[in-house]
């Protein structure tokens, strides 16, 4: 038999979603603190930038993921195009995945506008999805992201978040990244 | 003021309010609610000439603008009010502030290496095998509704078609019909279902004229095409009588 952590490797390898520490162990019929150690040895080997790919623990699961420096040159093998993000579905999923869970009315009257378009878009791609139904009248659904949105992201799990900046006053980044055309005079 | 913006870059009021709030280089705690709100009526009424749908969303603000400021220009008293003694402001600075964190927790989103744009995984399990794993796929309500409506949609709706049994004999508008020619004269179909109207009923008097002319009791003649059909008696009164017109006879079970 091949040894375990050749084999671990290659489960992970051949996997087609991240797989998680759990079934791997079921998968090498080992227990825990069998695997635990070859999965320590496996990161610290394919830790990112050494090759071009590297392991990466995502979703909570392991995932051999290519290096993000050599993005633009892969993005040459896909013939489609990678999924662009309007901004209004950047912030549907920002909102939607540091406060869930949150209705459609929540998530409006944040961003101060109808967002019922944008989180069924959202919905068909996998990224969000209903987690029940909450407790006021009318029985509004519940919103949260899912699996594949860590995935997407590459986040191990919600904790895994870019912190979210505590704001006081105003970013005067922001005001440079919408441009204003310069006054017309007439 | 002659503002040019791009009106597209905006996701909804509150980022056109922030961005104003922004280029004026207010304090946002200290909004300047008159030229705030005067700008801010500029752009909508340059989405109007632009002839943009506008979302109602922009018009609810330049009413929340509007309000904010009418109430911003009654004398303060002196004397301490009642509960309400807030800013009127106050609200909206929180939910632009509350807005500005999640935009920029969108763009931190952004910034993130995503899948498929900057990060790749090997995708080389083929379906089949894929198909065939026995893994536990854990789906979501609506992944569930989606996948059930997709399977209706393929699913032809079952047409039925009922059939009711009508309790009509040809032996018995045999003998109706019989008895209706039973003068010896030339009587013309359409005047004998006349009496029947139903198509049921049309059908099975058809059916038992059919049955007379083979059974050479009766004579039809029509005249011209889809022109009325004329009946008559071949036999006498008294040979009818011998003929047995009970049900065995004609086969329709």
């Amino acid at each position: 038999m091949a040894d375990l952590k050749r084999l671990a490797e290659a489960f992970i390898f051949a996997a087609e979603a991240p797989l998680s520490f759990e079934r791997l162990c079921l998968l090498l019929e080992r227990s825990r603190p069998e695997v635990r150690p070859l999965m320590q040895e496996l990161l610290t080997e394919y830790s990112a930038g050494q090759r071009g790919f590297y392991l990466a623990e995502v979703a909570g699961g392991y995932q051999f993921r290519t290096d993000p420096d050599c993005g633009i040159w892969l993005r040459k093998l896909s013939k489609e195009r990678p999924l662009r993000f309007s901004q209004a579905a950047l912030e549907t999923l920002a909102i939607i995945a540091y406060r869930q869970p949150m209705t459609r009315a929540e998530v409006e009257y944040l961003r101060g506008v109808d967002s019922g378009g944008v989180m069924k878009t959202l919905l068909e791609k996998n990224l969000l999805k209903i987690i029940g139904k909450k407790d006021v009248p009318g029985r509004p659904l519940m919103y949260g992201t899912s699996r594949q949105f860590l995935e997407l992201f590459g986040l191990r799990s919600l904790e895994d978040l870019p912190t979210l900046k505590e704001v006081s006053a105003l970013d005067p980044e922001l005001a440079e990244a919408v441009p204003l055309e310069p006054e017309s005079d007439n | 003021m002659a503002f040019e913006i791009h009106l597209d870059n905006f996701t909804g009021p509150l980022d056109l309010l922030l961005h104003l709030i922004k280029t004026n280089e207010m304090d946002i705690y200290d909004i300047q609610m008159v030229e705030i709100t005067e700008q801010y009526l500029t752009v909508v009424e340059q989405m109007k000439q632009l002839d943009l749908e506008i979302a109602g969303e922009f018009l609810l603000m330049a009413a929340t603008l509007i309000h904010i400021k009418s109430r911003m220009l009654l004398p303060v008293s002196d004397e301490p009010v009642e509960e309400e003694d807030e800013d009127p402001r106050a609200e909206l600075v929180r939910r632009l502030l509350e807005y500005q964190r999640y935009k920029q927790a969108a763009e931190a989103l952004e910034a993130l290496p995503q899948l498929e744009r900057d990060v790749f995984v090997s995708r080389f399990v083929p379906t089949e095998i894929a198909d065939s794993a026995d893994e536990t796929v854990s789906l979501g309500v609506f992944q569930l509704a989606e996948a059930y409506y997709r399977i209706l949609s393929e699913v032809p709706a079952e047409v039925f078609h009922e059939v009711i049994r009508e309790p009509l004999s040809v032996a018995q508008y045999v003998q109706l019909v019989v008895r209706q020619l039973a003068d010896g004269q030339r009587h013309s179909f359409r005047r004998l279902v006349a009496a029947w109207p139903s198509r049921a009923e049309l059908v099975v008097t058809f059916l038992a004229m059919l049955e007379l002319v083979k059974m050479r009791l009766v004579e039809i003649d029509q005249v011209a095409d889809y022109g009325d059909i004329w009946l008559k008696l071949r036999v006498a009164q008294g040979e009818l009588a011998a003929v047995d017109l009970a049900e065995d006879g004609f086969g329709y079970g």
